[in-house]
Formats: C-alpha cells, sequence, structure tokens
C-alpha cells in the first residue's frame, strides 16, 4: 500500500495536454447539463473524455459556470478514479487487476502491453498517445482477464491477443476497430454482445426464461398503488444487492412520504468483486428491469427515474438510452403511461465514474447529486429524505426486474419459490476455478456444494460467498445453503481450487477496500490499511502468534466504529478466513523466544543505514564476504 | 422558552443516568446540555455535524452509533463510558496518530490540542501497536498571517465547515478520496485563497490540532497555563453536574 499523497499541495499537477481548453468549450458542456451543480459529475466525465484531463484551469472555469467554488470541483474531480487532474492517454487501456483476472493469466497481458506500448502500468506514453492502468474488478471475472480500452471492452484476453490489440492501436487503429471493422454499422446491443459474452448457464423461471412484455406493468397500470405495494410485499421480495431489506416496505415507507416529488433511482452499480448478473440483466432485459422501475413509480408517485450505471458498464449505455427512447415511443415512459391518468414517469441515466462506495444507497445518490460519493448520515433514511432531499427509492437491477415480474404472475407465485424466508430466484455470478463460469438463475436454497456441481467446480478447496464482504468457506462447509438465513449473498460466488493462496486473495481483498474506502470516517480510511499490512506481514511470515488477536481486534474496532456498510463489512475476508482456514495462519507465524523476536529481522533493519554509512555492524553483520 | 420545551421533552439514559432531550436533539447535544460528556473530534460548537473521527461512538438501544449524529430517543438506553467503547475510540485516536505525523513535544498546539488531550483522557499511555505511515505533505506559508501544516491534520472537517458556514468563505475543502482523502484549499495554495486571520475557520477555537497556525504567536501560552494543563478534555461540560 503506497500512501503517497495526491498531487495537492505537493507535485503539481501538469497541465492538460498541449493546448489550454478553450473557454468556449467548457462553457458549452455546462450549458449542456443546464450549467446545474448536480450535473457535476457528468460535466467532468465530459470534459475527462474530450481532453483526457481536468486541469486547474478547467476547474476553475467550471465553478464559475455552476456557481461552486474551485475546492468544490476538485473535490469531485479528485475523488472519482476515471477522472484525472493529469493528462491521461488518448486511448486509456484499464487492465482489470481483479484476483480472479491475476489468476487467469493477467501478468502475462500485463506484460504483452507493456512491452508494445513501451510503458509501464501507472504511465502515460510521451506523446500522450497511451495511459496503461489496473484498475478493480470491471464485472467481467466470468471472462477474465479482461480490460476496458477506453469505452470498448476486451475479455478473455492472451498474452498474444493482447499483443495484437495493443499493435494494432499503436498502428492508429481506434479501439473499436478491435471489435469489428464495422462497428459503427452495428447496433447497440449487438456491440456490447461483440465485446462481452453473457454466459447464461442456466435461465430460471423469474428472470432468465421466457418474459412476456409489459405484462406487469399493464397490471401495475389498472391496479392501486396500494395494491401494487402489497402484491410486492406478500412475494417476500428483498433486495438483492445483498443487504435484503424487504423491497415492499420500502416501497411502503417512501408512498407515506408528503412531499412535492419523488424519486425511483435504480442502482447499477454492482461493483463487489466476481459479481457480474445486473450486467447480464442490463444487457438481456433492459425492458423488464424499465418495466420494474416504471412500477416502482407507480406505487410511490415517483416521476423522475435514474439509472445509475456504474463507469465500468459505460459500454452498455447506448444500448441502454436505446431502448429508453423506445419506450417514450411506445408511451411506456413520459406522460400518460399506457393511457393511464397522472402517471407520468421518466427515466435518465446517470453514469458513475468509478468509484465501489458508490454503490451504496446514500453514496450512490450524493453521486447523483453531483457530489463525491460520500454515503449520507442516516437518519434520515433515502426513503424520506434522498435525491436532493426527497424521497426517494433506490433499488438494484435485479430487485426492479423481480418487482416487474410479481405484478404479472402473483405475490403467491414468487412466494412459494425458495425457502422460508428467502422467496423466488437469485441470480448467481459463478468464476474463477471452474469449468463453467457465467449465470446461473436458481431459487434460494440449494447448498454449496450443489452448485459447484452445476458449475464444474467439484474440486474447490475455497469458495467466496458474496464477494470480498461476504464470507470465504471451506470444503467442510460446502453443505451451508444460499439463502438469507445462511449464506447471504448479492449473487458473486468466487471459486479457487487447492492451488490458491489464502493470504494472497485476503491480501488482493483488503488492498480493493484500502482502494475503495471513500475516507470519511477514520476506521475505515486508516483501520484497513492497518489490517492489509497485518495481512501481509503474515504473508512475509514475519506474524507472531499474538498478531492474530491484533486482527481480531482491530476488525472489530473497524467493523463497530464505521460510518456505513464498507468499512462495517472490509475486515470480513480476514475474519472469515481466520475461522474457516485456522491452520493457514498458524502456520505462517512463529513464536518468538526469550523476548527475541524470530521475526525482526535486524539485517533488513540496518541495511539502509548501512548503505548510506558505507561501513558494516561488527555486531549484527553475520556475513563478512557481502 | 424552556417552559414550552419542558413539555415536548423526553427522557433516555446515558450510563444510567436519566436525562432529558427536545425532539431533534442529538444524543450529543442532550448529554452536553445534562453535564454528560462525550468524547469527540470532528463535532464542534456551531458548527454542522458530520459524523466522521467515530471517537463519539455510543451504545444506543444495543447498536454502536455515533452520537453526534444520532437523534435522541425517548426511552432509549446509552451507553457512553463502558470499558469496550472507551477502547474502541483509543483505537479511533491511535489510528489518528499513525496516520499523521505528530511530534507533541515541539508541537505549537501541545497542551491545547484536543487530539493529544483526547489520548490522555483515554489513557493512551502506552507505545502504540499500530503502523506508522508517515505521511510527507508540504507545508503551505504562502499567506503572510496564516500556515498550514497538514502532517497533523485530523481531516475533522471543522476548518471547512466553519468556513463555508459560517464564514460564507469556502477556503477549505477535501480532495482525493480513501487513505489519500485530504484537506486542500480552495486555490494553489493559501495565498491564492481569500482567507484571513480574522476568519472564524483560522481562529483558535475551530483546527483541534496545530495544523492551521497563526503566524508570530507561536508558544505565547506558557506550559501550565495551556487550556488543557488545567484539566482533562471535556471536565468543562463534566462540571455543569456537579
Ligand atoms: S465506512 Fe468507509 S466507505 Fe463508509 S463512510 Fe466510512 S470511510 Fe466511507
Ligand atoms: S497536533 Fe496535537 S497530537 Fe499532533 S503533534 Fe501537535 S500537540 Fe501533538
Ligand atoms: S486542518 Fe484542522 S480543522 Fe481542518 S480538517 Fe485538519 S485538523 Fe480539522
Ligand atoms: S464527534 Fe461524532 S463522529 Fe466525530
Amino acid at each position: 500500500m503506497d500512501n503517497g499523497e495526491g498531487n495537492r499541495n505537493g507535485v503539481a499537477a501538469p497541465a492538460c495536454g498541449i493546448t489550454p481548453v478553450p473557454e468556449g468549450a467548457i462553457q458549452e458542456i455546462c450549458e449542456k447539463y443546464g450549467s446545474d451543480k448536480h450535473r457535476m459529475l457528468d460535466i467532468l466525465r465530459e470534459v475527462q473524455d474530450r481532453y483526457r484531463c481536468i486541469a486547474p484551469t478547467t476547474m476553475d472555469r467550471i465553478a464559475s459556470h455552476t456557481g461552486l467554488t474551485r475546492i468544490e470541483v476538485e473535490g469531485v474531480a479528485s475523488f472519482y478514479s476515471f477522472l484525472s487532474l493529469a493528462p491521461k492517454g488518448r486511448i486509456t487501456i484499464r487492465l482489470c487487476d481483479d484476483i480472479v483476472d491475476r489468476y487467469c493469466g493477467l501478468e502475462d497481458v500485463t506484460k504483452a502491453f507493456e512491452e508494445v506500448l513501451g510503458i509501464q502500468v501507472g504511465q502515460t506514453s510521451g506523446d500522450g498517445a497511451f495511459s496503461l492502468e489496473h484498475t478493480p474488478c470491471i464485472g467481467m471475472c466470468d471472462q477474465a482477464p479482461a480490460a476496458m480500452i477506453n469505452d470498448v471492452v476486451l475479455t478473455n484476453l492472451t498474452p498474444e491477443s493482447a499483443r495484437t490489440a495493443a499493435e494494432a492501436l499503436v498502428a492508429g487503429h481506434s479501439p473499436e476497430q478491435l471489435i469489428s471493422e464495422r462497428f459503427s454499422s452495428l447496433s447497440p446491443y449487438e456491440r456490447a454482445t461483440r465485446m462481452v459474452d453473457n454466459n447464461v448457464r442456466h435461465a430460471g423461471e423469474v428472470l432468465l426464461g421466457p418474459v412476456p412484455e409489459e405484462a406487469g406493468l399493464s397490471k401495475a397500470a389498472s391496479i392501486t398503488a396500494a395494491q401494487i405495494i402489497s402484491a410486492v410485499e406478500e412475494s417476500g421480495l428483498r433486495g438483492c444487492g445483498g443487504a435484503g431489506f424487504t423491497t415492499g416496505r420500502k416501497w411502503r415507507f417512501a408512498a407515506a412520504e408528503r412531499s412535492e416529488k419523488s424519486f425511483v433511482i435504480c442502482n447499477a452499480d454492482e461493483g463487489e468483486p466476481g459479481t457480474f448478473k445486473d450486467r447480464v440483466l442490463l444487457t438481456e432485459r433492459p425492458h423488464l428491469l424499465f418495466e420494474g422501475m416504471t412500477i416502482a413509480a407507480r406505487a410511490v408517485g415517483a416521476n423522475e427515474g435514474i439509472l445509475y450505471l456504474r463507469g465500468e458498464y459505460v459500454y452498455l449505455r447506448e444500448h441502454l438510452e436505446q431502448v429508453l427512447e423506445e419506450r417514450r415511443r411506445r408511451g411506456l415512459l413520459g406522460k400518460e403511461i399506457l393511457g393511464t391518468k397522472r402517471f407520468d414517469f421518466d427515466i435518465r441515466i446517470q453514469m458513475g465514474a468509478g468509484a465501489y462506495i458508490c454503490g451504496e444507497e446514500g453514496a450512490l445518490i450524493s453521486s447523483c447529486e453531483g457530489l463525491p460519493g460520500e454515503p449520507k448520515t442516516r437518519p434520515p433514511f433515502p426513503v424520506n429524505r434522498g435525491y436532493l432531499g426527497y424521497p426517494t427509492v433506490v433499488n438494484n437491477v435485479e430487485t426492479f426486474c423481480h418487482a416487474a415480474r410479481i405484478l404479472d404472475k402473483g405475490a403467491k407465485w414468487f412466494h412459494d419459490m425458495g425457502t422460508e424466508g428467502s422467496h423466488g430466484t437469485k441470480l448467481f455470478s459463478v468464476c474463477g476455478d471452474c469449468l463453467n463460469p457465467g449465470i446461473y438463475e436458481l431459487p434460494y436454497g440449494h447448498s454449496v456444494w450443489e452448485l459447484l456441481e452445476m458449475v464444474g467446480g467439484q474440486d474447490a478447496a475455497a469458495v467466496q460467498v458474496g464477494g470480498p464482504s461476504g464470507t470465504m468457506i471451506a470444503r467442510d462447509s460446502f453443505h451451508r445453503k444460499l439463502t438469507f438465513d445462511d449464506l447471504a449473498t448479492g449473487g458473486a460466488i468466487i471459486v479457487f481450487n487447492g492451488q490458491r493462496n489464502i493470504l494472497e486473495i485476503v491480501d488482493y481483498y483488503m488492498s480493493f477496500f484500502v482502494h475503495e474506502s471513500c475516507g470519511y470516517c477514520t476506521p475505515c480510511r486508516v483501520g484497513n490499511v492497518f489490517l492489509q499490512k497485518a495481512i501481509q506481514k503474515f504473508r512475509k511470515g514475519q506474524a507472531n502468534p499474538e498478531d492474530i488477536d491484533y486482527l481480531k481486534d482491530l476488525s472489530g474496532t473497524i467493523i463497530e466504529t464505521s460510518r456505513c456498510g464498507l468499512g462495517m463489512t472490509s475486515p470480513n475476508p480476514v475474519l472469515s478466513t481466520l475461522q474457516n482456514f485456522p491452520l493457514v495462519y498458524s502456520a505462517m507465524t512463529k513464536p518468538s523466544k526469550d523476548g527475541i523476536r524470530d521475526t525482526f529481522d535486524i539485517q533488513s533493519a540496518i541495511d539502509g543505514a548501512r548503505k548510506i554509512a558505507k561501513r558494516r555492524s561488527y555486531i549484527f553483520d553475520k556475513d563478512f564476504t557481502q | 422558552m424552556s417552559g414550552t420545551k419542558k413539555e415536548t421533552g423526553f427522557s433516555f439514559t446515558i450510563d444510567g443516568v436519566e436525562v432529558t432531550a427536545y425532539a431533534g436533539q442529538t444524543i450529543m447535544e442532550a448529554a452536553d446540555e445534562a453535564g454528560v460528556y462525550i468524547p469527540r473530534l470532528c463535532d464542534h460548537e456551531g458548527l454542522r455535524h458530520q459524523g466522521s473521527c467515530r471517537v463519539c461512538t455510543v451504545k444506543a438501544g444495543g447498536r454502536s452509533v455515533s452520537a453526534c449524529t444520532q437523534p435522541a430517543a425517548p426511552g432509549q438506553a446509552v451507553e457512553n463510558e463502558t470499558p469496550h467503547l472507551n477502547k474502541m475510540r483509543r483505537d479511533l485516536v491511535e489510528m489518528l496518530f499513525h496516520e499523521g505525523n505528530h511530534l507533541c513535544p515541539i508541537c505549537e498546539a501541545s497542551g491545547k490540542c484536543e487530539l493529544q488531550a483526547m489520548a490522555y483522557r483515554l489513557d493512551m499511555t502506552e507505545a502504540t501497536k499500530f503502523p506508522y505511515l508517515e505521511p510527507c505533505r508540504a507545508l503551505d506559508a504562502s499567506h503572510p498571517d496564516i500556515a498550514l501544516d497538514t502532517n497533523r491534520c485530523i481531516s475533522c472537517g471543522r476548518c471547512i465547515r466553519a468556513s463555508q458556514d459560517v464564514d460564507g468563505k469556502g477556503i477549505f475543502g477535501y480532495v482525493g478520496r480513501g487513505i489519500h482523502r485530504r484537506v486542500a484549499v480552495n486555490g494553489a495554495n493559501l495565498a491564492d485563497t481569500d482567507a484571513e486571520v480574522t476568519d472564524h475557520a483560522i481562529s483558535k477555537e475551530v483546527c483541534p490540532v496545530g495544523c492551521i497556525i497563526r503566524k508570530r504567536i507561536g508558544f505565547v501560552t506558557p506550559i501550565g497555563e495551556r487550556e488543557f494543563d488545567k484539566g482533562l478534555i471535556g471536565h468543562d461540560i463534566e462540571e455543569k453536574r456537579k
């Protein structure tokens, strides 16, 4: 973990590009978004796309056009990974650095890019043509290693295909040409599916089987808001993002608020490493999703909706815009939907810009408001005071899709599937060491073992259920059930075979949380850094038995004092492996004897001083031939 | 005024002591009025609540919450001075020490520094077990009357809120995220902003540590007469109960 301080109050950010960004261009971009400070993320994204960075002078101008201070603009610009204060290459290559990508050959793929482009990861080429970077999970774990090249996604990379792609880019081809020579004549859906496979391995009854068009919405238009809410409540549907709050209750709270306006927001920011189920729904079931949002809008009386799409899924944007346009044309969005009086609703897409924390409800709302993606203080809850202070329903992509189906087929139909407390089906995104990574739609209640048999992962030694914030289990727990009451999960199932190093996985997951913490509160901002450092001590074989207590103790403080779900779950990789793989830790600890720490290496401790002094220590240097 | 307040007031307990609160009050506000001190660093009288240092963590109805943002609720049982909570608070204070660079003996704020005082109050008497992050942040001495040394900054954001909400200026703000999240100024450096030494944000009350420094008045208070030479942090609140 580097603790290099950003480029503030230290190294000045270099000026943007070669020529300064023309004042008129900035004004034009700001005006496109009504010079509305709440659209700051859109403004900054567009500046970044066009000019490859957000320079200090640009921030000054954006500030004056939107009525903000420069530091407020900088607060947003410096928060999101995809925005940059220093110039990026005209083509920015982001290699997905998830643990699964690492195990699928990321290192060699990275080398291939580095060799052809002549730059290292983290660098921008001298002529400003290329930047090469690593980025956390981009939602392609079933086809790793994957990369984003500007807005284009490449999957299943090998050193050879990476080399070919890099050479084509150097020869002047556009990223789009890597996908198809006739990219521009493809439909947005074709483009998306050429880049990314959906890998639907098992279609269930609710979401991925045959779905009649708008059946749920027509039903919703014919009944009252209260009846819609009751149906969703009776179905037992719970949020599919991970937390599992009862959807009907959420809608009921929002509907009960007296307010001139309210909002429906879809959380399409799945960023949990190993999760990619929403990607598949967004590609294959966008109508069902928008149908579900429209039903929610009728239930709570909202007129405006937002689809918050994670920056990594920008390749789906046009596809989704096209579907929205089609729905407007067909009277499924806009004024008097399906000819129903006072049923007006429309949806806009808000792009994220590379920040996992924006999957947290409050942070997602902050981001939609044009602020840094920081969670909000609760109470008030979003259903009472959310987006711009109005009652807001935030649900996950899968949840909205379920809701639309429930309206069509009835609460009982859904309630009868799954188990007590976990009704209906769930999309599992499976990746890692198995034969058939991809999406499985199954009723709740299957055991991990059953799922492993389906996916061809029988030789698994460890399974990460629910991504890093979930639980890592060993073979002796594979009988456990995938339900809210046993192994709750937002959908991610990552399979690891016996060759994988558990501590390496934990180290990676901690680095993920360190990178993605918003930094608002002390325990998460600082504590996770300490936790990762402690794990690295274990990995190096420098830990004492007491360090196990230290891990537990520190984890406890982080969990109990953190402000939002990220910090409340970030120590889980450590705690669940301590619990389920205790031998891995004890094998790496050495007891200290006679008060001398075996784990303290005096040689390396004095090495720096020794070099400066150009002298050896007669007391400590064992080997005088060096 | 107190007459009407009494009518709408309700009571709850903090460590078994009954405390009166009014609708809309946070646990900490009610505690302060009742003379019960809850440790804090980012919260400060007259400023909007932020809830970021987490030193004020209490248990309310069995859940751990930040007392500075959590509304008081009728009948609620709040735990404050327990060994468990104080241990966690000490962990948080230690984290803040280790995140920045703190050399109390040569620091201008010694004796009036809330971080240092909180360490005393929470018995941070032993060598800490956390690693030092030893950041390297440049000193901003560009302004004629003010210096900014963020090596000691604990990211409490009090300067940000004071400047924005009290001074109406917005001189400070956060940039970056995660461990890189920092307080920065609205311009290339302090001299580039409209900061004045008379701003509330610059007053000695606002920055709890030795970060925002007023030039030419360093070390004026002799040892023995500094704010926390007289008593533990929080004693002024606790005295209200006696
Ligand atoms: S727990 Fe982490 S992500 Fe959540 S508010 Fe605190 S610092 Fe931010
Ligand atoms: S700011 Fe406070 S804790 Fe830090 S060095 Fe100064 S006196 Fe010590
Ligand atoms: S400069 Fe001082 S007041 Fe401002 S955030 Fe840092 S410690 Fe708090
Ligand atoms: S005082 Fe409550 S979180 Fe800082």
